[in-house]
């Protein structure tokens, strides 16, 4: 019966274990190449400001004479474009997301 | 004859996400006219262009939809790419079909759980939503993003398929073709299903060539035409045939998408077994100078992008014709005379995707 073609894969769901995970609990999946927050290693920057200039989305500020990176993690679309073009290859991409946050601050790193 | 009663549906209404409104004009319970109004969530994309390098815009190119990111990026790369006169690596051009198929499987089990949503088949929307899921997963493992792939690039692709994950991705679809048959079936067959599908909203097949409609839409009434043929990519280098359907009703639109997952897998395998070695990019130097008109299908029809540029490196003008803005005349014309009840269900058989066709 044609009607009984949905019975069966509803059955067969209620003996299998849930097809979600209960995120907060359980860690959500990650693969070895997802593009998630950014991280710099502020030592090896030279404050060039490419990163800058190619963030698709502006989320990147530069200042060269205060020697300070600085990102805006709720603008940044974790395209992952500032990593590929970084000359010192002191930008890297973290698998996790950025973590929820309850105010708009953006993250400065200084260097010495 | 009965009074005429103007009805609002949207912009914000349950069955549909984005936001599109449009005027019912109805008698008792007939729709006797549609009148759309689009433009809610126009972000100027297109102007933007003008400000951005043209190497990086494909970023914002592939942000324009968040359903066939992908093709969209890709599109774009084209267009500069026959401008520029680049010639892309085989390697680059097989990827560029395998994640494009991907998105359109991906892009269609999404549709099918809306639509499922739409008719009021819950279980059945949250299973195709949950083999969505699945795809998914391999999207995100081969490219780091879930819906915005992130990897078209002009001049090739930024990430590589390694060919022990490919082999796997394969036996992975092979084994997913039997749940999403299992499925789809119940689209095919149920009698609820059927009921609320058969023979609504036909759209003729003069009619879907009059009104330009493009994609499923136009296969659904009959005409084969499928922009994959025109071989961009490394589409010339497969054998598949258009999906065509001849009664032009919501079902008939629904049966083409569905075959239409089955083909995609089928290009996947193919792909992969034809999948030749060598350099993913190759490296873009000078700047665009010419115009160019690249069209693509994406899982909602046949894209255009027209791109002019002027010898710098910012492009003069960018223009994108989306598949859902040539398919809303077809859904006014297929919104005459139905019933108030099956709108919902109508918008959705054209798989409308307004924050593409807004930009």
């Amino acid at each position: 019966m044609a009607i009984f073609r949905m019975a069966l894969t509803v059955l067969k769901a209620l003996v299998k274990r849930p097809a979600t995970r209960k995120y907060p609990f359980q860690p959500a999946r990650e693969f070895p190449g997802t593009r998630g927050s950014i991280r710099v290693d502020i030592a090896k920057c030279v404050f060039c400001g490419i990163c800058s200039k190619k963030c698709p989305a502006g989320a990147i500020a530069v200042n060269k004479d205060a020697r300070s990176w600085e990102i805006d993690r709720m603008r940044c679309i974790s395209c992952g474009y500032c990593v590929d073009v970084c000359p010192k290859k002191c930008l890297a991409q973290d698998t996790a997301y950025a973590p929820c946050a309850y105010s708009k601050e953006k993250d400065t790193f200084k260097s010495a | 004859m009965a009074k005429r009663t103007i009805i609002p549906f949207g912009p914000q209404h349950p069955v549909l996400p984005e936001p599109i409104h449009l005027d019912l004009v109805v008698e008792d319970e007939k729709v006797v006219e549609a009148v759309p109004s689009i433009g809610f969530i126009h972000r100027g994309l297109e102007r933007l262009v003008e400000k951005k390098d043209f190497v990086d815009f494909v970023y914002v190119a592939e942000r324009i939809c968040g359903i066939c990111s992908f093709i969209h990026g890709m599109t774009y790369c084209i267009a500069i790419e026959e401008i520029m006169k680049i010639e892309v690596p085989q390697r680059a051009q097989f990827l560029r079909v395998i994640w494009s198929e991907l998105s359109r499987i991906h892009s269609h089990l999404l549709w099918l759980g809306l639509m499922a949503d739409a008719f009021g088949f819950e279980s059945l929307f949250m299973h195709s939503w949950r083999l969505r899921e699945k795809i998914l997963d391999i999207i995100e493992e081969t490219t780091g993003g879930r819906v915005i792939f992130g990897s078209a690039k002009i001049g090739g692709v930024r990430r590589d398929i390694p060919a022990d994950t490919l082999a796997r991705i394969v036996k992975q679809l092979k084994g997913l073709e039997k749940e999403i048959k299992e499925i789809t079936d119940v689209f095919l067959k149920d009698p609820s299903v059927l009921h609320r599908l058969g023979g609504v909203g036909v759209l003729t097949k003069q009619q879907a060539y009059d009104l330009g409609t493009v994609g499923p839409t136009l296969r659904a009434s009959g005409w084969a035409v499928d922009m994959r043929q025109t071989g961009y990519a490394a589409y010339k280098q497969t054998d598949f045939a258009p999906v065509v359907e001849t009664a032009g009703d919501s079902y008939s639109r629904c049966a083409v998408r569905i075959s239409e997952l089955f083909q995609s897998i089928g290009l996947i395998e193919q792909a992969a077994a034809k999948m030749p070695d060598g350099p993913l990019d190759i490296k873009v130097t000078g700047t665009p100078d010419g115009e160019f008109f690249a069209r693509t299908e994406q899982p909602r029809g046949e894209v255009i992008y027209y791109a002019k540029a002027d010898g710098s490196r910012f492009l003069q003008r960018l223009r994108v014709r989306t598949p859902t803005f040539a398919n809303i005349p077809a859904l006014v014309q297929m919104l005459q005379g139905c019933e108030l009840a099956d709108v919902p269900v109508l918008i959705l058989t054209i798989d409308p995707c307004v924050s593409c066709t807004e930009r």
